[in-house]
């Protein structure tokens, strides 16, 4: 039956030459997707192994950031869903105001103290608009061992001019947090209040590639881990922006370090359109700051609503 | 009209096959190579016969090189002598390297008739570092600049290349840097590390890789020695490799080692000449390396023949290496599972 994974192999070729509209066109796997009669189970078990076979041999294409496609679809996405559908239970709202296929720049609130949001909007928008999001993440994660592969492996860059600018050239989806470790680091009580959105480098991308900025707001990650307090010398020691206290961590250990099943709603506001200015306005500070306020305010209201709507972060508990 | 062209570093591989195509030129009046040793090499070296190559060997760090060029009345220079790895020691590699593009560039300065100067570079001047964008163009400014090593040469000789440039505007310089060599006959301290049996990596990272063919170094400089394309060019096969994926399609095993380890293995392994392992090869090979080369191939409306992958297949194939076993492996597995 060797012939069954070889003639699969040319086929599968064609789909991966590009590998990102593969990933887009193909329906998200669910978890209890029950795929056709019971017969299919052998040709299941044939592409599982068609897909071992490439992966062994290395015939599979990753991008120029590193971004592989397929790992990132049939694994890691894979490996998190199930945080996103049942821990969590995300409600992912207001899709259509994401672009199907063109460039767009995603720019989302931050907190939670581990950046799950951003693993979280990954998913949505992989799942619930196909498609794949860019992230920009900072120069901490690409230091670490493991992490920093990885993220690229799911499509993650590095949060740079450059790499922004080439990404949104490119027409892809690109998601970027603004308050950085501001945001993911704040401390419980200031949750869900926005915090200063760094030098607005991603609205000069956004005017400078003329794309439209999407703004998203993520509410329950603030709840994940209430971050009550913080060993900040020992953070300074170890060269990390913070090292959290919450009322689980580090008191119990890496039990601590389980999320609470907090309630997500995630919601994408109406696109901010940029190919009004001219891409010289970019170097406009005046345009740039009032851009970056625009979005935070937007983003901002969507926050407070979509607060409200979800009522209580623990249903049916408080 | 080119009539004379120097090409400098024919007593290695790549030096040899870019003065052997510029010879087989017919619109090339006559090509002389020089380097500091005879190109023995080349009769076992099969196919990369210099042709009608005048061979002058000169110590690259003296002044001789002046002489040839006045002489000779040489109007085209490819400079190609860069090397990569330590023969002796580290600091004679520095003076063959920036010495000797030092001497050149002032034989060129003094000379009236040369009106052309290419150069190889290598895109390791962009260092690897995490905090740097994941690709480079020509015109990115390095984060993290190498300062050891053969990346260290390669940016003191594109400063002097700058320099002459600038003193000499009339005379048209062309620095390309390319991207790791790769093919069936290149040497290269990462050619000789895919040819080991098992293969240590830096645990936790799995770097971007990206090479060119041999085949088309010798075209890029060959066609940049008849062709008036002043500038810096990145030239690199289409395509990225993951390290784990060269592993992968060579058929080899991964020994991922914690980069402290990775560091001392490399140096052990370069006290014993086997392979060198430098600083900037220890960050290649945890933060990987990628550049842009749309500006080569909107200036020559040209592009490398052989993709990253297709390169690293050539390597591959002229090794008799691969993953057929590995492969062969699984499909056998399928059978069993998928028959029942």
């Amino acid at each position: 039956m060797s012939e069954i994974s070889a003639s699969e192999t040319p086929s599968e070729e064609g789909a991966r030459i590009i590998p990102i509209s593969a990933a887009r066109g193909t329906p998200p796997p669910g978890p209890s997707d029950a795929t056709g009669p019971a017969g299919s189970v052998d040709e299941r078990l044939a592409e599982l192994l068609a897909l071992l076979r490439r992966r062994i041999a290395g015939d599979y294409e990753v991008d120029e950031f590193g971004f592989d496609p397929e790992l990132n679809d049939k694994v890691l996405l894979e490996l998190i869903r199930p945080l996103y559908r049942h821990w969590f239970r995300v409600e992912t709202l207001g899709v259509d105001n994401v672009p199907a296929e063109t460039g767009a720049l995603v720019v989302a609130n931050h907190s939670g103290t581990l950046p799950v949001d951003a693993l979280m909007m990954q998913v949505a928008l992989h799942d619930e608009a196909h498609r794949a999001v860019r992230l920009l993440g900072a120069d901490l994660v690409y230091q670490l061992p493991v992490l920093g592969h990885l993220s690229r492996k799911t499509g993650h860059t590095l949060a740079s001019r450059e790499d922004a600018d080439r990404l949104l050239r490119k027409g892809e989806l690109v998601g970027v947090f603004p308050e950085g470790f501001k945001g993911v680091g704040k401390p419980f009580s200031e949750r869900y209040k926005l915090q200063r959105f760094g030098r607005g480098g991603f609205v000069t991308s956004a005017v400078r590639a003329g794309t439209p900025i999407v703004p998203c707001a993520i509410v329950g990650a603030e709840e994940i881990y209430p971050k009550i307090g913080d060993f900040s010398t020992l953070a300074r020691l170890l060269g990390l922006p913070y090292l959290p206290i919450t009322p689980f961590f580090p008191w119990l250990g890496p039990l601590g370090l389980i999320p609470l099943p907090s309630k997500w709603l995630i919601e994408f506001g109406e696109p901010i359109r940029t190919d009004q200015f001219d891409p010289e306005d970019a170097d406009d500070p005046m345009l740039v700051f009032n851009l970056t306020d625009q979005v935070r305010e937007a983003i901002q209201q969507q926050l407070d609503a979509l607060r409200l709507r979800r009522g209580p972060a623990f249903p049916p508990f408080f | 009209m080119t009539h004379t062209v120097l090409v400098t570093g024919v007593s290695r591989h790549i030096g040899a096959r870019v003065a052997s195509a510029l010879a087989a030129d017919p619109g090339i009046g006559r090509v002389i190579g020089v380097d500091t040793v005879p190109p023995s090499s080349l009769t076992r070296d099969g196919g990369a016969l210099l042709g009608r190559t005048e061979f002058v060997r000169i110590d690259l760090r003296t002044p001789d090189i002046a002489q040839v060029i006045s002489a000779e009345d040489v109007d085209t220079v490819v400079h190609m002598s860069l090397v990569s790895e330590p023969a002796k020691s580290r600091s004679a590699m520095m003076e063959h390297n920036v010495i000797g593009t030092m001497q050149l560039l002032a034989a060129c300065q003094r000379s009236a008739m040369v009106r052309r100067v290419v150069v190889r570079s290598t895109t390791a001047v962009y260092g690897s570092s995490p905090h740097a964008p994941a690709v480079f163009t020509e015109d990115t400014e390095p984060v993290d600049v190498p300062h050891s090593g053969y990346a260290k040469d390669a940016i003191e000789i594109e400063g002097y290349v700058r320099g002459f440039a600038r003193r000499r505007s009339d005379v048209l310089t062309s620095t390309l840097r390319f991207a790791n060599l790769m093919g069936p006959r290149v040497d290269s301290p990462l050619t000789r590390y895919f040819s080991q049996p098992a293969l240590p990596t830096v645990f936790g990272f799995d770097p971007r890789l990206q090479f060119v063919h041999e085949d088309d170094v010798v075209e890029v400089m060959c066609r940049m020695a008849v062709e008036d394309r002043p500038g810096v060019f990145n030239v690199s096969g289409d395509g990225v490799l993951l390290l784990s994926q060269c592993v992968r399609r060579a058929g080899r095993t991964a020994l991922p080692v914690p980069s402290p380890a990775f560091g001392v293995l490399g140096m052990l392994a370069r006290t014993t000449g086997l392979v060198d392992f430098s600083p900037e090869q220890l960050a290649l090979m945890s933060h990987g390396r990628v550049v842009d080369t749309t500006r080569l191939a909107a200036t020559l409306a040209w592009k490398p023949k052989f993709t990253t992958a297709a390169a690293f297949d050539d390597f591959l194939q002229s090794r008799g290496m691969g993953a057929d076993r590995t492969a062969a492996l699984v499909d056998w597995l399928s059978g069993l599972a998928t028959r029942r």
